[in-house]
């Protein structure tokens, strides 16, 4: 584990902190101008909350049908994800729409159904805090229930008359900017892997004093 | 009864009579010519540097609060593991 943890910290500080300069670097927008630079760290924040959702749904599927204590785990893991890079994503969206749409905020399919995604791990971290005994297995079906949201949020801007950029924006960047999106996409899930991998070992210390408290008590 | 009839009557009309009297009286004159933006007064225009610092920093800030987060933790449940382990190798 230590022998993979290692380079993983190393790979994800030098993506992440030299991410800055490749955006700096990458052409400006024709209508939307610096604000458009936003798009390189919104996108993958985005991208990063739907894997994070599938993540805790399939996990806790596995919890609910296989009850894998280990599943359980990195779906906790990976529910507090969703709700960070969600956090993310519903922060800097309004910073962008704020300049190209001139509103911080429109109910259009989109963001309503981002942010009810959101919601939904948000409600899943408080059951499963304040739940009591058994909780997990209510906290595990909002997941799946979660899980199924996200392929509604993410053709919502194709199905639905909206403000914001459809799906196809990401396929069609041109050279300069699709070399500096991939490389923020990478830097984000090296980030993603190495908080998941610590936040699960986070679990595993928490059940191995549950443990010992049991054994305490006998 | 008569009464009754006349208050409903009255108590219909009104909101449409109030509504109608609070619309504006002359539609907004038309735009007649398209100004470029870089004609505009400097108080109109909206500098995207600050918005695109502020959603950079917010990155940064959240991820390093959350990192914190999760150190402060971690710290907490190993004080806890070695003194359960100390209470367990006494017994």
């Amino acid at each position: 584990m230590s022998r993979v943890f290692v380079p993983l910290v190393f790979v994800a500080l030098v993506l992440f902190a030299s991410a800055p300069l490749v955006v700096a670097n990458a052409p400006f927008e024709q209508t939307m101008g610096l604000v458009q630079k936003i798009f390189y760290y919104h996108v993958p924040s985005a991208m990063l909350m739907f894997v994070s959702a599938f993540v805790c749904g399939i996990a806790s599927a596995l919890y609910l049908f296989r009850r894998s204590a280990v599943a359980d785990r990195v779906a906790v893991a990976a529910g507090e994800l969703v709700v960070l890079f969600g956090l993310i994503v519903l922060v800097t969206g309004p910073l962008w729409a704020r300049k190209a749409w001139g509103v911080w905020w429109e109910w259009d399919a989109r963001l309503t159904s981002s942010l009810l995604l959101w919601m939904i791990f948000v409600a899943y971290l408080l059951v499963r805090r304040f739940g009591g005994p058994g909780s997990e297995k209510l906290a595990g079906a909002m997941a799946l229930f979660g899980m199924a949201n996200v392929p509604f949020v993410y053709v919502s801007v194709n199905y639905w008359r909206t403000l914001h950029p459809k799906t196809s924006v990401v396929m069609t960047l041109t050279p300069g900017m699709r070399g500096a999106f991939w490389f923020c996409v990478a830097a984000f899930v090296a980030l993603y892997v190495l908080l998941l991998t610590v936040r699960k070992r986070l679990e595993d210390r928490r059940a191995t004093v549950e443990q010992l408290y049991l054994a305490t008590e006998e | 009864m008569k009464k009754t009839v006349l208050l409903l009557v009255v108590l219909t009309l009104l909101p449409g009579a109030v509504l109608g009297a609070r619309q504006p009286a002359q539609p907004p004159a038309t735009q007649e010519e398209f100004v470029p933006v870089g004609a505009l007064p400097q108080s109109e225009q909206l500098p995207a540097a600050p918005l695109v610092i502020g959603a950079y920093a917010f990155v940064w800030v959240a991820l390093m609060v959350y990192v914190w987060s999760l150190w402060r933790r971690m710290a907490k449940l190993e004080r806890e593991l070695a003194d359960l382990q100390r209470r367990v190798q006494k017994q």
